[in-house]
């Protein structure tokens, strides 16, 4: 999976640079986001501008991650959500659940 | 003048090829000339839904072995979608899977796949058949 995290203060920025974020290779951002938990990171953005297709798996990793920063008092954030995500997130009522913004810039501009 | 594309796809029980069988009925979705509603809404519905079901399969029927096969057979006309997916594994009680939760609080990782394909499709039906099992989806087109 082609993935390209970037530190921004004590934010960590996760490029998913891929087409679908699926049961294929959801698992691996699943690894990287339990990597940075791990080195002491609290607070997460993923940038899924990229991404045209994401699946129950993919959502599932997102809330996986979701948990696990609020486990540790701190947060996940997506961006980039293009239109045929941001109706898989409504269709199962996450757009409720996380903070979502329109471009990474957007994302820094708010905390 | 007849306009029925049927498929009849088999692959191997692993998740690389999830992406094929997807774009697969995104393109099947493009040639339906005469749906009067959102084409590309439909091509990413049955995209979406080919590949849950597919990873259901793969998953929960088949439990991951790589050596055993899915088999989808998709047939589209002006009226109707249907798609059937064959497992050759123990199965799985459809009906004893509840909806995910809704609640902040209280959200699971993993549970939204079924829920998906019943909010995107008209019927779902799970039955046992000589040798595994078969899910079938069905979609009023018109």
């Amino acid at each position: 999976m082609n993935l390209k995290t970037e530190a921004n203060g004590n934010l960590m920025v996760i490029f998913v640079r891929e087409e679908r974020l699926d049961a294929h290779n959801s698992e691996e951002l699943k690894t990287e986001m339990n990597r940075l938990f791990e080195e002491g990171t609290k607070y997460i953005l993923i940038d899924l501008k990229e991404v045209r297709f994401i699946d129950s798996s993919g959502l599932g990793v997102l809330v996986s991650g979701f948990k696990n920063a609020s486990t540790r008092q701190g947060s996940l954030k997506l961006c980039g959500l293009q239109t045929q995500v941001k109706s898989m997130f409504e269709l199962t009522r996450l757009h409720r659940v996380f903070d979502i913004f329109q471009t990474v810039d957007e994302a820094l501009e708010s905390m | 003048m007849k306009n029925t594309i049927k498929l009849d796809i088999k692959v191997p029980n692993q998740t690389r090829y999830l992406c094929l069988i997807g774009k697969i009925g995104e393109d099947m979705a493009r040639e339906l000339d005469h749906f009067k509603g959102d084409r590309e809404a439909l091509a990413h519905h049955l995209n979406v839904v080919l590949t849950e079901a597919m990873v259901n399969a793969i998953r929960h029927a088949n439990a991951a072995d790589p050596d055993k096969e899915v088999e989808i057979r998709i047939s589209i006309s002006d009226k109707e979608i249907s798609i059937k997916v064959y497992d050759s594994g123990q199965g799985f009680d459809i009906t004893a899977i509840p909806d995910p939760c809704f609640d902040p609080a209280k959200l699971d990782d993993k549970g939204r796949g079924i829920f998906i394909i019943r909010s995107l499709m008209d019927s779902v039906e799970y039955r046992k058949i000589k040798g595994g099992n078969i899910l079938e989806m069905k979609k009023a087109l018109a």
